[in-house]
């Protein structure tokens, strides 16, 4: 009897800690790339998927990139490179920093926040802007400054007429200045503020309207899918929009979860943006997207995903908010971590690089598969994307072990090259034709 | 002679004591759980988050001293209540845990019928193993 007892609580021991664990593997049969992506019912695990790949060096190693191309790294011993802004006189400035302050609220934060801390860079950000200069476009910076430094967790990057924009995790501040400057002495002034209370999703993305006189910029949600509560979320998960001259804003994009990287695209003068999308669904939900912005939609988040998929998690349920979504236009992958976007301009590499955007893809944590962990391609026609997205820069994850992971791009189309911050091995690497 | 002839008293006490956290813990993430079903207000799903984990470390230790009572009493050949606590309080916590990963999904997924149900199980099983405990005549 007594064992009886022993061996029913051990049976019961065991099939708890299998439920607990299992949870379903890719199907690599669907396609999660491009207009219509393929969504598999969602797979909601107990203990959600972590394949965190551990760092490793590059040792003397670089990227891959297509036939006729070379790279090279650009910058090394960076502090966190993110975003990057290529000025009129050829000058690159590398925007370099960690921001958020959330606190751990359950149990999980705590485990969670440790487990991913793993597969990041073990320096702390910088905080600061570097200003690299290689005139003669040999592919050696003959000039390395901090242009200027103390900023708080800055993303975003924009010159327009004489200043120096920056989108801090928690104001768009601005800097006199002047292409060919090395340095800031004078102090920066505050445009407007912008949500920063918890920052879970710290990053301010930024861009600058095609006639110049309007600013974008791409504010995370505060959560996954809202667990912080949606009082924390207001005014999060949007893109707004600021006027130059007056500093007037307004919303002009909701539901939009994680707008990491906004852009131009060139031939239309639209706004575009790459957008993370949530977690714990399951290794094939949600794909990240590339979406042109478009004024006044609401993209799903948190009550719905790609469209009128009903996110089962969020409580209170609003039918009438999810009827309102809009699909994205493009997708790019589950958990690929778009971070990067920047659009291929003045023809840019020619042949099947003239006319698209490269994505960098700072690569997953939450499948067992990693994905992203490269910079990829999306060719665009009159536009719009057009056709599947091709790997441009890859072996970033080499063996289970990630080398890098890219951030921001930044495409050059004076010197046709392209740059990729990647924060892991906290250099910027240089891509360009082969002579 | 049981554990706590042996130990001047300490043991017994102590034992009891730490029975005492998952009881109320798992008690109150229980009713924690129902306001969070009730009013879908996400910091009553994070209080259980915490009375769970907290139900499970205590409990955790406590469930080293029932284990410990039970070998001494095997011994002697008279273990059997000593057996129902422990399998009473090892199924509490084992369920305990699996509750603790539910309550690491997100928003309404923390909870949900399954959570519920694990909590009202974790806490009916903490009673009995308490109830055994506490009405012993003898010391478990």
């Amino acid at each position: 009897m007594d064992k009886n007892l022993l061996a029913a609580s051990a049976a019961t021991l065991a099939m708890a800690l299998t439920v607990a664990s299992c949870g379903n593997a890719s199907d690599p049969k669907l396609s999660q790339t491009g207009q219509n992506p393929d969504l598999p019912k969602v797979n909601e695990t107990l203990v959600p998927a972590m394949k965190i790949s551990p760092p490793a060096g590059w040792n003397g190693e670089t990227p891959t990139v297509p036939q006729g191309f070379t790279v090279s790294a650009f910058a090394t011993d960076l502090k966190i490179p993110r975003q990057m802004l290529v000025l009129p006189n050829g000058d690159v400035l590398v925007a370099e920093g960690r921001g958020g302050h959330a606190p751990p609220v359950r149990p999980k934060d705590v485990i969670a926040g440790f487990i991913k801390k793993q597969g990041n860079t073990k320096i702390s950000g910088g905080d600061r802007i570097t200003l690299l200069r290689d005139a003669d476009n040999d592919g050696v910076p003959e000039l390395r400054a901090v242009l200027v430094d103390n900023l708080d967790a800055p993303y975003g990057l924009a010159y327009v007429e004489g200043y120096l924009y920056v989108a801090e995790q928690g104001a768009l501040t601005r800097f006199a200045f002047q292409p060919g400057q090395t340095g800031i002495a004078t102090p920066p002034e505050r445009v407007t503020a912008l949500p920063s209370r918890v920052n879970h999703h710290w990053t301010k993305s930024l861009a600058v309207s095609a006639d110049g006189a309007k600013f974008y910029v791409g504010i995370g949600s505060n959560s996954n899918i809202g667990e912080r509560g949606m009082a924390l979320e207001e005014e999060r998960a949007v893109v707004w929009e600021i006027d130059r001259a007056t500093g007037a804003r307004r919303t002009i994009a909701t539901g939009i979860r994680n707008p990491t990287a906004l852009a131009i695209e060139p031939t239309t003068g639209l706004l575009w943006s790459v957008v993370n999308e949530r977690d714990e669904l399951g290794p094939q939900l949600v794909p990240d997207y590339l979406t042109q912005v478009r004024d006044g939609a609401f993209y799903g988040w948190p009550y719905s995903y790609w469209g009128q998929n009903v996110d089962p998690r969020v409580r209170p349920q609003k039918p009438d908010m999810v009827a309102k979504a809009v699909k994205p236009d493009y997708a790019l992958g589950s958990h690929v971590a778009a971070l990067g976007l920047d659009f291929a301009r003045s023809g840019g590499f020619g042949g099947p690089y003239a006319d698209g955007a490269f994505i960098g893809m700072h690569g997953s944590w939450n499948r067992q598969d990693p994905s992203g962990y490269k910079v990829a391609w999306v060719p665009f026609s009159g536009g719009r994307p057009a056709g599947q997205p091709i790997d441009f820069a890859t072996g970033f994850l080499k063996d289970g072990e990630a080398r890098g992971r890219p951030v921001g791009v930044a495409f050059d189309p004076t010197k046709r090259i392209l740059l990729v911050a990647d924060d892991l091995s906290n250099t910027v690497w240089r891509i360009a034709p082969s002579r | 002679m049981t554990i706590d002839e042996r130990s001047g008293g300490v043991v017994r006490p102590l034992h009891r004591i730490l029975l005492a956290f998952p009881i109320s813990l798992f008690t109150f993430a229980l009713f924690t759980d129902i306001a969070y079903l009730k009013t879908a207000e996400i910091q009553w799903t994070n209080f259980s988050a915490w009375l769970i984990t907290g139900a499970l470390v205590f409990g955790g230790i406590a469930g080293v001293f029932s284990i410990i009572d039970y070998v001494v009493r095997a011994r002697r050949g008279r273990s059997r209540l000593s057996l129902i606590h422990l399998v009473a309080l090892a199924l509490a916590w084992v369920l305990g845990l699996v509750n603790a990963f539910k309550h690491s999904q997100d928003a309404w997924s923390s909870v949900g019928a399954f959570g519920l149900i694990l909590s009202l199980l974790c806490t009916l099983l903490v009673m009995i193993a308490g109830w055994i405990a506490y009405s012993a005549r003898e010391t478990i």
